[in-house]
C-alpha cells in the first residue's frame, strides 16, 4: 500500500467541560473515500474543523504526504490543497455560478476573462459529471446543484484532499445517487476524500474504508470488506441499542378525527409573500387534527420554513385564514400562538430557536418564560428549570449535555436535543417540527420519532416537515408533499409510491390531488 | 514576546482578566499620547504628573473629577443599555439637551413649589423628554424604517438648535443682559450638593442607575430576554419575546437616562438653562460604554479615566500651553485602541 496522502496523529482538542477529539489518528490515501462515522458530539465536525484550520488542535499533528504541516487558518488549508464541502454552503446567493468560483481561485487575475473561467467551469464539470450552468446566478439554484458548484470550484483550486460534511443532507433521493457517482468519479482520479455522513447505506455504498468515532476517540477504522451495517452500529454506540426506526405502532381504528372537535391547525387558501431569496406559500390547505401526525414532504427551500413561520405567526399570510383549535388565529402574535400551545423544533436549532452564549437551562426558561418567573420577573427559579429539563432528557433517552456551558459550545446534535427537550417538556398541544431529527445520529433520531409519536399518541396534533421519505412514510398518519410553495399531492402514505414522491418533491410530475 | 505576555497574563484570576485588559488599553492609549506631546516637544511625564496631581492629588480636584463622573455615568448608560441588544445609540447628547429642556420648563413655571416635588417633577421631565427623544429612534427602528444610528445621531442636532432656540427667544432671561440663558432657578429648583462642594445627589442617582442595570440584566426574567434578544434574534422571534416592543423600550430607558443627566447638570451646576450646557457629555458616554463593552463596573472605572481625562485638558491648557481640545485627541486615541482591540478579537 502507498504511503497516505494526509496523515492525522494524536489530533486533541477539548472545549469547556467536554474533550471534542482524544488523540485521533487518521489516514487518508489518494485514490481512496475514507468515511468518518459516529454518533452527535462524537467529535466529526470538531475533526473536519482542525483540519480545515477553523480550530487549532490542542495537540497533535498533521502530515501532508509525509511532510508535517501547520494548518492555522482556511487559507493555509486551501494553499495546501485541502478543500472543504460545508455543511451549509458558503456562497453568495446574488452572484453568477462563475464569479461564485471565480472568487474562490488562487490564481485569479485582476481582470476577469469570463470566457475563459467559463470553459475551465465547463471542462471540469463535463469531466466530472457534474452539469451546472455558469451563468445562473446562485440563489436560483437547489441545494444539490449549489454542492455541485461547490465541488467544482475545490476541483478548480486543484484541492487534493476534499472533505465532505454531512454533504447528502438535504438533497433529494435521486439527487445522492448523483452525489455517490461524484465521489466514485474523485476517487478514480486520484483523489482522497474525507466523507463525514450518517446515513450508514450510503458509506456502505462509496467507502473504501470507515473509521468511527464514539465520544472524541477513534474506536475503529474498518476497510469495506470488512465492514457491515450491524458491526459499525455495533462500533458507534457504547451499548447494544440499536439505531434501528421505531416502526409506528398500527393506526388508531378510527381515521377520522372526533366528529364535532375542531381540528389543532387549520389552514385555508394560505399564501405568503416570498422573502428576498425564499419560496413564500401558494394558496396552501392543511389540516391537522388532535391525534393526528400530518408528515409534509418536500425538498428544502420549497416553502418549509414559510409554513413553519405562518403557523407560528412570525409572518403574515398574505391572504387565507388560520384557525387553531376552532378560534380564528390568522392575526395572533407568535407569544399568543405560543401559549396556545403551539411548539416548534426546528432543523438549525442554534439560529432559530436557542441563544448560543446561554445554557441549556437559560434557553429552557426562555421557552416557558411566565412559568420559571418568580416575584414578579424580579427572578427566575433555575432550580425548577434545570430539574424541568433533566426530566425532559430522561423521558426522551436522550443523554445528558453539560446544562451549565453556553450552548455555542456543544455539538449540533446536543444542541438539538436540547431544543427537543424544552419544547416537548409541558404537554403540547400541537408540535410543527421542520426536519426535527437532521443531524442527529440514528439513535436520537430513533428517540426523536418515539417522542413525537407519544405525543401524538397523548392526543397532540404534530405536524412534521421532514425532507426524509422513510422517516414520514413510518409516522405520518396523512402525507403532503409540497414543491415550489404549493401542495402538490396530499394522501395516506400507503396511497403513494416512494417513486411518486421523489418526482412530486422535485416538481417532476404534474400536480396531483389538491388535499 | 507575545506568547510570554499571553502566558503572564493567563495566570491572572479570571475575575482580574477584564480589569488587566482594560488597564493595558489604557497604558496603550496613554503612550501613544505620550509620542504625540513628544512631537510637539511637550514632557510628557510632566504633563501626566500635572493631570493626576490636579485632579486626585486634592480634596477639590477629587470633587470636580466626581462632579464630571455623574453626567458620564448617565450617558454611559444611556448607550449600555440598549446595546445590550446590539442598538447604537449615538444620541446621548440630544437625549441630555431635550431632558435639560423639559426639567428648565419645570423649574421656570412651577419654580414657586416647594423644593421636593418640585425635583421629582423635573427629574420626572427630564427622563421623559430624553426619553422620548430616543423613543423617535426607537419607534423608527422598529418599524424598520431607519436606523437608529443615524437617526439618534441627526436628533443631536435639532436638540441643540431646540435649546438654542428657547434660550435666545422665548425663555431668555429678560434681566440678563441679551445673554443667551434662561432666568436662574429658584433654590427650590437646585439638586442639593455635599457641603462646599459641587458633587450632588445625582452621583447618587447614577450608581443606582448602574446597579439597577446590572441586576435586571444578570437577575430577572427580562434580563434574560434581553440577552436572548441579543445572541440571537431569530430565535427569541420564534419563542414569542416581543423584540420590537424590547427595541423601543430601552431606546426609551437608555435616553431617559441621558435626559436625567441633563436635567441634573442644568440644576445641580449650572442654575439655568445655556447652550454650553454640556462638553460633548453624550459622545464621551458613548466611548465610556464602548470601552466598558457595557459591563456596568467597567463603565465605573472607564468614566472615571474619562473624567480625569477631561478635567486634564483643561490643565494641559493652563501648565503646558496646549490648547484645551488636546483632551479629545486622547479620547480619539483611547476609542481606536479600544476599536482595534475589539476588532482584532472578533
Amino acid at each position: 500500500m502507498t504511503s497516505p496522502t494526509l496523515t492525522l496523529r494524536g489530533i486533541t482538542r477539548s472545549f469547556p467541560g467536554v474533550v471534542a477529539n482524544d488523540h485521533v489518528d487518521l489516514d487518508v490515501h489518494a485514490g481512496e473515500v475514507h468515511a468518518v462515522v459516529g454518533e452527535n458530539g462524537a467529535g466529526k465536525s470538531t475533526l473536519v474543523k482542525i483540519l480545515y484550520g477553523f480550530y487549532r488542535a490542542d495537540a497533535g499533528e498533521i502530515r501532508l504526504d509525509g511532510a508535517p504541516v501547520t494548518i492555522g487558518a482556511p487559507e493555509d488549508a486551501r494553499a495546501l490543497g485541502i478543500g472543504m464541502v460545508f455543511q451549509d454552503l458558503v456562497q453568495v446567493p446574488a452572484l453568477t455560478v462563475a464569479e461564485n468560483i471565480a472568487l474562490f481561485l488562487p490564481d485569479l487575475p485582476a481582470v476577469l476573462g469570463r470566457a475563459a473561467l467559463a470553459r475551465r467551469i465547463a471542462t471540469t464539470s463535463e469531466q466530472y459529471g457534474l452539469a451546472i450552468d455558469p451563468r445562473a446566478p446562485v440563489w436560483r439554484l437547489s441545494v444539490g446543484e449549489r454542492q455541485k458548484v461547490e465541488i467544482v470550484k475545490l476541483l478548480l483550486a486543484r484541492a487534493r484532499v476534499l472533505v465532505f460534511d454531512e454533504p447528502t443532507r438535504s438533497l433529494a433521493p435521486h439527487e445522492v445517487a448523483g452525489l455517490l457517482d461524484v465521489l466514485a468519479t474523485l476517487k478514480r482520479d486520484g483523489r482522497a476524500v474525507v466523507f463525514i455522513a450518517h446515513k450508514l447505506s450510503e458509506v456502505l455504498a462509496v467507502a473504501d474504508r470507515i473509521t468511527v468515532m464514539r465520544r472524541g476517540r477513534v474506536v475503529g477504522s474498518l476497510s469495506r470488506a470488512e465492514a457491515t451495517e450491524s458491526a459499525l452500529v455495533a462500533l458507534m454506540f457504547d451499548d447494544t441499542t440499536t439505531g434501528e426506526r421505531t416502526r409506528r405502532p398500527p393506526p388508531p381504528g378510527s381515521e377520522a378525527p372526533l366528529p364535532g372537535a375542531a381540528p389543532a391547525l387549520e389552514l385555508r387558501g394560505v399564501s405568503v409573500r416570498a422573502e428576498a431569496h425564499g419560496c413564500g406559500l401558494a394558496d396552501v390547505d392543511l389540516t391537522v387534527a388532535p391525534g393526528e401526525l400530518v408528515g409534509v414532504a418536500g425538498v428544502s427551500g420549497n416553502g418549509q420554513r414559510e409554513l413553519g413561520d405562518v403557523i407560528l405567526g412570525l409572518v403574515a399570510a398574505a391572504a387565507g385564514r388560520k384557525w387553531l383549535w376552532g378560534d380564528d388565529a390568522t392575526r395572533w402574535s407568535v407569544a399568543r400562538v405560543r401559549a396556545s400551545g403551539v411548539v416548534f423544533v426546528p432543523d438549525d436549532a442554534l439560529g432559530l430557536a436557542a441563544v448560543p452564549q446561554l445554557s441549556a437551562v437559560e434557553n429552557a426558561v426562555l421557552g416557558d418564560r411566565r412559568r420559571y418567573a418568580r416575584a414578579g420577573g424580579l427572578a427566575v427559579d433555575w432550580a425548577a428549570a434545570r430539574a424541568d429539563l433533566t426530566r425532559a432528557f430522561a423521558r426522551l433517552g436522550f443523554p445528558v449535555p453539560s446544562l451549565d456551558a453556553p450552548v455555542g459550545t456543544l455539538s449540533g446534535g446536543t444542541v438539538q436535543r436540547a431544543v427537543l427537550a424544552r419544547e416537548l417538556t409541558h404537554g403540547p398541544r400541537l408540535i410543527v417540527a421542520l426536519d426535527p431529527a437532521r443531524g442527529l445520529d440514528a439513535r436520537s433520531t430513533a428517540a426523536t420519532c418515539r417522542a413525537l409519536l407519544a405525543a401524538r399518541e397523548a392526543g397532540a396534533a404534530v405536524l412534521l416537515i421532514s425532507e426524509d421519505l422513510d422517516e414520514l412514510c413510518a409516522l405520518a398518519d396523512r402525507l403532503v408533499v409540497l414543491f415550489g410553495g404549493r401542495i402538490v399531492g396530499a394522501g395516506r402514505p400507503a396511497d403513494f409510491a416512494v417513486e411518486t414522491i421523489g418526482h412530486l418533491m422535485t416538481g417532476s410530475l404534474p400536480v396531483a390531488a389538491r388535499g | 514576546m507575545a506568547d510570554t505576555l499571553r502566558a503572564a497574563l493567563a495566570f491572572r484570576h479570571p475575575r482580574l482578566e477584564p480589569v488587566a485588559r482594560f488597564g493595558g488599553l489604557l497604558v496603550l492609549g496613554l503612550a501613544a499620547f505620550a509620542l504625540l506631546l513628544l512631537v510637539f516637544g511637550r514632557n510628557p511625564v510632566r504633563a501626566y504628573a500635572d493631570i493626576v496631581a490636579s485632579t486626585l492629588g486634592s480634596a477639590y480636584g477629587f470633587s470636580e473629577t466626581l462632579v464630571k463622573v455623574t453626567p458620564l455615568l448617565l450617558t454611559a448608560l444611556a448607550v449600555a443599555v440598549p446595546s445590550r441588544i446590539w442598538l447604537i445609540n449615538v444620541g446621548g447628547e440630544g437625549q441630555l439637551f431635550v431632558g435639560a429642556l423639559c426639567a428648565t420648563g419645570a423649574a421656570l413655571y412651577l419654580g414657586d413649589w416647594p423644593r421636593a416635588p418640585l425635583l421629582a417633577v423635573m427629574a420626572l421631565l427630564g427622563f421623559a423628554g430624553g426619553g422620548a427623544w430616543a423613543a423617535v429612534a426607537g419607534v423608527l427602528r422598529a418599524r424598520g424604517w431607519a436606523s437608529e444610528t443615524i437617526s439618534t445621531l441627526l436628533l443631536n442636532y435639532v436638540a441643540i438648535l431646540l435649546v438654542q432656540y428657547v434660550v435666545f427667544g422665548p425663555w431668555r432671561d429678560p434681566e440678563g443682559v441679551n445673554y443667551p440663558q434662561t432666568a436662574v432657578f429658584t433654590d427650590a429648583a437646585i439638586v442639593p450638593s455635599l457641603p462646599d462642594s459641587r458633587v450632588h445627589a445625582g452621583l447618587l442617582v447614577g450608581l443606582i442607575a448602574l446597579a439597577t442595570f446590572a441586576f435586571v440584566v444578570t437577575r430577572t426574567r427580562w434580563g434574560l430576554d434581553l440577552r436572548a434578544i441579543g445572541g440571537n434574534v431569530e430565535a427569541a422571534r420564534r419563542l414569542g419575546l416581543p423584540v420590537t416592543r424590547y427595541v423601543i423600550v430601552l431606546m426609551i430607558v437608555g435616553g431617559g437616562l441621558a435626559g436625567l443627566a441633563g436635567m441634573a447638570e442644568v440644576s445641580a451646576i449650572q442654575g439655568r438653562l445655556r447652550p454650553s450646557l454640556s462638553p460633548g457629555y453624550g459622545y464621551t458616554g458613548f466611548l465610556i460604554s464602548w470601552m466598558a463593552a457595557g459591563h456596568p463596573a467597567g463603565i465605573v472605572g472607564a468614566a472615571f479615566v474619562l473624567a480625569v481625562i477631561t478635567a486634564g485638558g483643561d490643565i494641559l491648557q493652563m501648565t503646558q500651553a496646549l490648547p484645551g481640545s488636546v483632551a479629545n485627541i486622547l479620547m480619539a486615541v483611547l476609542l481606536f485602541v479600544v476599536l482595534a482591540r475589539s476588532g482584532a478579537r472578533s
